[in-house]
């Protein structure tokens, strides 16, 4: 029997990044607020140990328990889905902060050809180029230019360090904080891109170039350049981390309480609005029911996407004929990349910020002429210097076994005397590609896992392989000894970690037919729900994806406010 | 000397020298026998005969199935030119003390029921744990030695030989008890790696010399006024020693 709890105006589903950001400025603006979260509490003492590699980057030790919950992976309809028993591919977070603490904090904005690239496709290549890639494309319901301010009120709180990138969109404003340093490395690859015609800026980071206060009068501290980040919690506070730039302003305020061990099973509704949440205490096991006036999922995209879905909130999708919509439009990234092996040069790659890079755009979005090329979009290509540690690190040349002698006295060697660099390929929907819910396996609390179906499609091995000529090309040119045998792209892999930029599930979009969240990420069938995160992302794009989830959450919030005052369908 | 004392005189001025010296430091790390070149419990004045109370088995408890582990382990991660080996580095025992925690009893992976083999594409399928894993494939590379090398152990093979066992496993040739022999030493090369460069916390990296091979200097607190540099910088290691040197 679920215990009620004393009504809230506002519940959040999930603390990270936009649950977090949400929940500071609803307090701000007077709403009562509650944040259920099923992980951990967690600030920067908690980072006290954290230069341990084996803990961190392979134990996964501030990331999701798998043995509670996870999901299960096939290619296509016609195979059987098999749990991920345990984590590779991407790496789900959990606990106050969510992936915000553990990020590495490389904060682009989407372009302008991203929100409506459906639209600006058909006007240039006309339709056959979608149709002929199979593609379901769609415009996002809303434009770059409307979503500038909410971009920069981001970048504000996560203290952006950067420079202006000459083939990005218009900036009304500077970054917050200037660029990270120059290194020998990033210094490199600018080089060689400039000598290739290209047009190379530092990457936008939530590494503090100086020490920086944020809108929420949160003390950033300057990065010291460890290399632990990615993975890591930063115990300088010099990351942009929701439980130090955002979440102790929320609590101040007076009106938002923080629940930890808060699991949220089930948003309860009836005649198309939600009238709370229940959840599990997962360490009593005791069952609450919160009720609210506005419910907001702010979990990651398989949270948000599966709690719809067992919450029978929304159409669910059908692969089949393509109506429905929630579990619509999956993408994940391609992650094209090269490693060059430099026998006369010995690099301080051990040095390192989790955003510290340059890169390029000239081969990504529609800035370059897609009109004799098999595919769209591409991806933002970039030389980071991230702190290469140990275990991780062993790059050796094609052909070497992966241990014995031979691999010892390689991998020792161009530790220190090999660079990386990578795409982030656009990853753009099929109909085939989405998530549901699994028929076999259930989670700790017996309600089905998550199903995801994807596969890499055609587009996507034609954009890989362009792109990857484009980085052999750059590797060269940054003088590499020899570089790595490049590969085609086949068969998606749940097991080798490409990338935790995962999207789609519960997209926005102008139509209800065609979207589940409008523009505000209010939910077209049940108006006092927001879904706010890359679970928005009708397809996506050639970057990091938390700029653009961040502009979201300041959007959504507008829209909760407007809510609060006039309710009804805000768009 | 207090310890508090020695970790100031030695490891943290250590961690702010630059240049020369450090392959150097290996030298004299008599690792083969389990003495430390410098033993932080008694100062380093003392550089005699120590002993390493975290060299001892949690979860073996057969010395002769331990062997097999530390002659897989010493093939994978050799002792040549470079420097020491598995062996040396205490990687079998940073195994073993894996394999009786969280991480042998996959405590954090989902392992629900119904199994199937999968494709190769939706990863590990087997219902074992990986502490079982080990048991199997320990067991299964004592069978195949036996089998093709006229009933010798594993540990009897000369280095050529153990290399060609272990090929066979890395490839899948081998038939395994409930999981594929290619799982069980991807599970294998992965630790072996990980006991050579994790934290010497764990048991292997032993004097941080994993980390002195490769030019890596373990924890520091701040490279802001050398992320800059065109030169190569070598840097004595610290481990996580450092952090709690006040307890």
């Amino acid at each position: 029997m679920a215990t009620e709890l004393p009504k809230k105006e506002a519940v959040i589903v999930g603390m990270g990044w936009t649950g977090s950001i949400i929940a500071a400025e609803l307090a701000k603006a007077g709403v009562e607020v509650v944040g259920l979260e099923r992980g951990k509490e967690r600030g920067l003492k908690d980072y006290y140990v954290v230069h341990d590699e084996l803990r961190y980057a392979i134990r996964y030790d501030l990331m999701q328990d798998l043995s509670k919950e996870t999901i299960t992976f096939r290619h296509h309809l016609n195979e059987r889905a098999l749990p991920m028993r345990q984590m590779g591919s991407f790496l789900l977070g959990e606990g106050s902060g969510g992936s915000g603490v553990h990020w590495n904090g490389q904060t682009y904005r989407f372009l302008p050809y991203d929100f409506q690239i459906r639209t600006q496709t058909i006007e240039k290549y006309g339709e056959e180029k979608i149709n002929q890639l199979n593609l379901q494309l769609q415009d996002w319901g809303i434009t770059y230019d409307e979503l500038e301010p909410y971009f920069y009120e981001f970048e504000k709180a996560a203290g952006i360090s950067g420079e202006a990138n000459p083939l990005g969109p218009e900036r009304k404003n500077e970054y917050p904080n200037p660029p990270m340093k120059e290194t020998p490395i990033t210094a490199k690859f600018k080089q060689a891109t400039e000598n290739l015609g290209y047009h190379p800026f530092h990457v936008p980071s939530s590494n503090m170039s100086q020490t920086y206060e944020n809108q929420y009068g949160a003390t950033l501290s300057a990065c010291q350049y460890c290399g632990y980040c990615e993975r890591f919690g930063c115990e300088y506070g010099a990351k942009g981390d929701p439980t130090v730039a955002v979440i102790p302003f929320a609590k101040e305020t007076g009106n938002f309480e923080l629940r930890h061990f808060a699991n949220v099973t089930e948003v309860i509704h009836e005649g198309g609005k939600a009238t709370g949440v229940r959840y599990i205490d997962v360490k009593t096991k005791e069952e609450f029911i919160q009720p609210a006036d506005i419910v907001i999922l702010s979990g990651y995209v398989m949270t948000n996407t599966r709690l719809l879905l067992t919450s029978n909130l929304g159409s669910p999708y059908n692969p089949e004929t393509g109506a429905g919509v929630i579990g619509k439009n999956y993408c994940y990234q391609l992650l094209p990349g090269v490693t060059g092996f430099f026998d006369e040069e010995r690099f301080n790659t051990f040095m390192g910020a989790g955003a510290l890079g340059a890169s390029i755009d000239d081969f990504n979005g529609d800035n370059f002429d897609h009109a004799d090329l098999d595919f769209i979009h591409g991806g933002n290509i970039a030389c980071t210097q991230t702190g290469a540690r140990p275990i991780a690190s062993n790059n050796v040349p094609a052909g070497t076994r992966s241990w014995g002698s031979e691999f010892k006295e390689l991998s020792i060697n161009y530790y220190t005397r090999s660079i990386s660099i990578s795409a982030q390929g656009a990853s753009m929907p099929v109909r085939e590609n989405y998530l549901d819910l699994d028929p076999t396996y259930k989670d700790a609390y017996g309600l089905p896992l998550l199903r995801m179906t994807y596969n890499f499609t055609e587009q996507d091995r034609n954009l890989y392989h362009y792109i990857g000529e484009r980085l052999d090309e750059i590797m060269l040119e940054m003088g590499a000894s020899q570089i790595s045998e490049r590969s085609n792209l086949e068969n998606y892999d749940i097991v080798p970690y490409q990338t935790t930029h995962n999207t789609g599930g519960v997209i926005m979009g102008d139509d209800p037919g065609t979207s589940a969240v409008n523009n505000y990420l209010q939910m077209w069938d049940a108006e006092n729900v927001f879904v706010v995160g890359a679970s928005a992302f009708a397809h996506n794009s050639g970057y990091n994806p938390t700029g653009t989830v961040g502009a979201l959450a300041y959007r959504a919030v507008e829209g909760m406010l407007k809510y609060r005052e006039e309710g009804g369908n805000l768009v | 000397m207090s310890r508090r004392r020695f970790i100031r005189n030695s490891g943290l001025v250590a961690g702010g020298l630059v240049g020369g010296g450090v392959i150097g430091g290996l030298i004299g790390a008599n690792t083969r026998t389990g003495e430390q070149a410098v033993n932080p419990e008694t100062g380093g004045a003392q550089t005699g005969k120590v002993i390493n109370f975290q060299q001892a088995p949690l979860y073996f408890s057969n010395m002769e199935r331990f062997a097999v582990l530390e002659a897989a382990c010493e093939r994978i991660f050799p002792e040549d030119q470079n420097g020491p080996g598995a062996i040396s580095l205490g990687v079998p025992f940073f195994i073993d003390h894996q394999l009786a925690g969280a991480w042998g009893y996959n405590a954090k992976e989902y392992m629900q029921g119904p199994f199937y083999p999968g494709s190769e594409f939706q990863g590990y399928q087997t219902a074992l744990l990986r502490h079982e894993v080990f048991d199997e494939g320990i067991t299964a590379i004592e069978k195949y030695s036996s089998d093709h090398y006229e009933g010798a152990k594993f540990v009897e093979l000369d280095d050529e030989q153990k290399d060609e066992v272990l090929s066979q496993f890395a490839d899948g040739e081998v038939e395994m008890h409930g999981v594929t022999s290619t799982t069980f030493f991807r599970l294998l090369r992965a630790a072996t790696l990980e006991g050579v460069y994790a934290d010497p916390a764990y048991g292997g990296n032993k004097n941080m010399q994993g980390w002195r091979m490769k030019g890596f200097p373990g924890h520091q607190m701040s490279f802001l006024n050398q992320i800059e540099s065109e030169q190569f910088i070598e840097i004595e290691p610290n481990s996580l020693r450092n952090y709690t040197d006040h307890h």
